[in-house]
């Protein structure tokens, strides 16, 4: 008998435990039980989101895999394909920061090599409460510590990512994990098992009591010590990984593998039964064959163990001994620990006993899928302007100095951006840019999110994420090819949170169809409140574009002085929810910057277009801050300045800080050309002046050097971080 | 006074380093070894001469710095 408790314990409704009762035609015993509870838990059915999400785009001619595998696959030309995805591990670094997040790489690099891909590079999007919380730096540490402690240690680079300050995180911090491997195309593999009487093949670490997932089990199959004994958080190692990632590859070069998945959340109980699912079998695993690292686990704890470094394959018959020697060969463990049947069922044996026997499809089938009660965000107005004699040159010097734009050099200088040897553009740029091995083509790749933008008006927000995403890519010289998305919100058993998650989904479906940039990939997390406050909506866009000739891209830095600057896209000055009202004016308010797709796509096209025909190689995406931030970060990278002029007649203020989306900066020797050109395809195109000297002038309103600039930009992270 | 503290990983916790030791020691031909696991040794010596006062001060330090709490265990063991 399962008490009531016990069920809640493990997050099941009553209406969801009758459900596994009609379907059982019996009580589960707790290895069923807490089966099921991970099987339908928010985070492996998705039963909140899911209605929503079916309504995202996912194909391309170029989508080789979307979402429902472990990462999603493009085709990047040349017989090879890229595969990528992003992951949450929010939770676990909020209490353990230095191995949540080291295992929330190690996570996402599983997912990545389990298709049969080489990873190739990490990206990450990580939200922090505000810097005067106690708790703000220690997390810092911790995560930034541990995302490069794995990364540095696998030898893949960390070659990018995002980092936001808001006091909505203080109690719970995002960390979102980004990775992309390079695949043969026609060498993709996928969880699907298939041939009955197959071998089911474990691999990687052993298994021990890591992680066991969050329900406590007070009944009497565990003795009153089992609480203690059970850590909730997972310990990485990044060296077995790499074993694991090169025994994995060697062995799918030969024709061994049928189906296989890593073991995540949930460990085996997730990938065994998605096995299963995804090929209409059944699995018969013997638990006394899982390699384990202590003595006396239970059914329980063996099936809902989150150890980290694991593999379930299942192999072609008479593979087994070669598929042995590989893993042997790499030190890992190798056991056979079940056969594939017809039964439909995933039956489990402990013990010499039966310790669980469900069937498979029912449960998937019924698995909760809610159509949850949402209310809406009514956007706001936009708020009297405070009558304010700030002059901009203090203004932006005020914003590059803040933690929102502050240089991010103290947190990439701990990861490895160069190992691999294929990073061509560096942290700090629009995008991230790997070459492809052996190849004159690369990636390119970005992270973006504005969470504050969401929270005023989460559809505009979502196309705004989306809208980011494309142009950064666009702006290295890249053509976007589809996207991963990680979408963080509070409880969705609220409808205000539940028509932020609604809104910004419609938004990004929106975007992503205006702009052909499919969602191949992602992952939802959800309850990221703590006392009733919920963190921002953040649904955080990694996308991925492909650049086909390397020697025609362009980077933010300037490359000489004398050069025309020219803004392409409209400056309507708009500066609702801009950093400027935020951060400087101290007004924070207004809608979001509208999205026009339209206008988005062309001014992007055309870009594009002339970084591809060699036109322009400075480039930068005009976005957090507006005009002259984004100049500050050109003349930044570049150490040369720039002389620009205000049309007349507008509101300095609000053309210089304005946030208007669909914006580009770029720098070329001539601008005659380009500004003819931009004309002629209906794109607002307009020299604003020109690179020269040391400083930043803003004509009628004075200069800064750029050593001051400089000095104000670099100085907030380390000083934040000393604790001063 | 001097005290001696031994930090090490909850049992159930992952240890790479104890595993890289066993696999170490098995390679170099010691037969037999099941499960390694290692820890630290921390020796502080004390102004305070009471003994429960110096335990609770150590206490602190290991809950605040020394010992990370979420996955490591600390134990005290106070000399002369």
């Amino acid at each position: 008998m399962i008490a009531p408790e016990i069920v809640a314990e493990h997050g099941l409704s009553e209406d969801e435990y009758a459900r596994i009762l009609d379907i059982l035609g019996r009580e589960p015993n707790p290895v069923e039980l807490g089966i099921v509870s991970a099987m339908w838990s928010e985070h492996c059915s998705y039963k909140s989101s899911r209605a929503w999400l079916a309504t995202l785009p996912t194909e391309a001619p170029w989508v080789i895999c979307g979402p429902g595998e472990n990462a999603g696959v493009v085709d990047i030309g040349d017989g090879r394909a890229a595969v990528f995805k992003i992951e949450s591990h929010n939770h676990p670094s909020f209490i353990e920061p230095y191995q949540g997040a080291a295992t929330g790489v190690g996570g996402i690099l599983r997912d990545v090599f389990t298709m049969g891909a080489r990873p190739v590079a990490l990206m990450n999007a990580l939200r922090f409460g505000s810097p005067d919380h106690p708790r703000t730096r220690h997390l810092v540490a911790g995560v930034v510590s541990g995302i490069g402690g794995y990364g540095n240690c696998i030898g893949i680079p960390t070659v990018g990512g995002e980092t936001g300050f808001d006091s909505a995180y203080d109690g719970n911090i995002l960390v979102n994990a980004m990775a992309v491997g390079i695949a043969d195309a026609d060498r993709i593999f996928y969880a699907r098992a298939s041939g009955v009487g197959n071998p089911v093949v474990y691999v990687g670490s052993k298994t021990g009591r890591d992680g066991i997932h969050g329900a406590t089990m007070a009944s009497a199959t565990f003795d009153a010590g089992a609480e203690a004994r059970r850590p909730t958080v997972q310990v990485g190692d990044p060296f077995t990984e790499k074993l694991l990632l090169e025994a994995c590859l060697e062995l799918m070069a030969t024709d061994a593998i049928v189906a296989i998945q890593d073991m995540g959340a949930a460990g085996l109980t997730s990938s065994a039964l998605e096995m299963a699912a995804k090929g209409g079998v059944g699995i018969a695993l013997d638990l006394d064959r899982v390699p384990v690292r202590e003595a006396g686990m239970d059914a329980y704890e063996i099936m809902l163990s989150e150890s980290q470094e694991r593999m379930l394959m299942v192999l072609r018959p008479d593979s087994e001994e070669p598929a042995a020697r590989v893993f042997r060969k790499w030190g890992l463990d190798f056991a056979v620990i079940g056969r594939l049947t017809d039964t439909g069922r995933v039956a489990l044996a402990h013990g010499g006993e039966s310790v669980a026997d469900i069937p498979v499809d029912p449960l998937v089938a019924a698995a909760p899928r809610y159509r949850r009660p949402y209310v809406e965000t009514e956007p706001p107005a936009m708020p009297p302007l405070p009558a304010t004699g700030v002059a901009p040159l203090d203004a932006l010097e005020r914003l590059i100095a803040g933690p929102e734009l502050a240089s991010r050099r103290w947190i990439w200088e701990q990861y490895d951006h160069m190992v691999m040897g294929d990073t061509v553009a560096r942290p700090g740029g629009d995008a991230a840019v790997i070459r492809i091995h052996g190849s004159a083509r690369g990636i390119a790749l970005t992270v973006d999110c504005t969470p504050r933008y969401c929270a005023a008006d989460p559809r505009a927000g979502g196309r705004q994420a989306v809208a980011e995403a494309w142009r950064n890519l666009v702006a290295a010289g890249a053509r976007p090819l589809a996207v991963t998305d990680n979408l963080n919100f509070g409880d969705p058993q609220r409808p205000g949170i539940m028509g932020q998650l609604v809104g910004c989904i419609e938004g990004i479906g929106e975007a992503c169809r205006a702009l052909d940039f499919p969602v191949v990939s992602g992952n939802v997390s959800l309850y990221n409140e703590t006392g009733g406050r919920a963190i921002l909506p953040t649904p955080v866009i990694g996308g991925l574009g492909l650049i086909d000739d390397l020697d025609r891209r362009a980077s933010i830095a300037f490359a000489a002085p004398g050069q025309d600057i020219v803004a392409i896209g409209a400056t309507a000055g708009h500066l609702g929810q801009s950093l400027l009202l935020r951060d400087v004016l101290a007004s924070p308010g207004g809608p979001p910057p509208p999205v026009d797709l339209g206008i988005e796509r062309r001014n992007g096209l055309f870009v594009r277009d002339r970084i591809a025909r060699g036109a322009v190689s400075v480039c930068h995406d005009v976005s957090d801050g507006g005009l002259l931030v984004a100049l500050a970060e050109m003349a930044l990278a570049s150490g040369i300045g720039a002389e620009i002029v205000p049309p007349d007649g507008v509101d300095a203020l609000a053309w210089l800080f304005g946030e208007d989306q669909g914006r580009y900066l770029v720098a070329l020797p001539a601008a005659a050309g380009l500004v003819e050109r931009a004309a002629a395809a209906g794109v607002p195109a307009a020299v604003i002046g020109r690179t020269a000297g040391a400083a930043l002038t803003v004509s009628g309103h004075g200069h800064i050097s750029l050593a001051s600039l400089k000095q104000a930009h670099e100085a907030w992270f380390p000083r934040f971080m000393a604790g001063r | 006074m001097r005290a001696r503290i031994h930090i090490t990983l909850k049992d159930g916790v992952l240890d790479p380093q104890g595993k890289a030791v066993g696999q170490a020691l098995a390679a170099l031909g010691f037969a037999g070894l099941g499960e390694v696991r290692q820890g630290k040794v921390i020796d502080i010596d004390l102004a305070e001469t009471d003994s429960g006062r110096a335990r609770e001060s150590l206490e602190a330090m290991c809950e605040r710095l020394l010992a990370n709490t979420v996955i490591e265990d600390y134990e005290i063991t106070l000399a002369e």
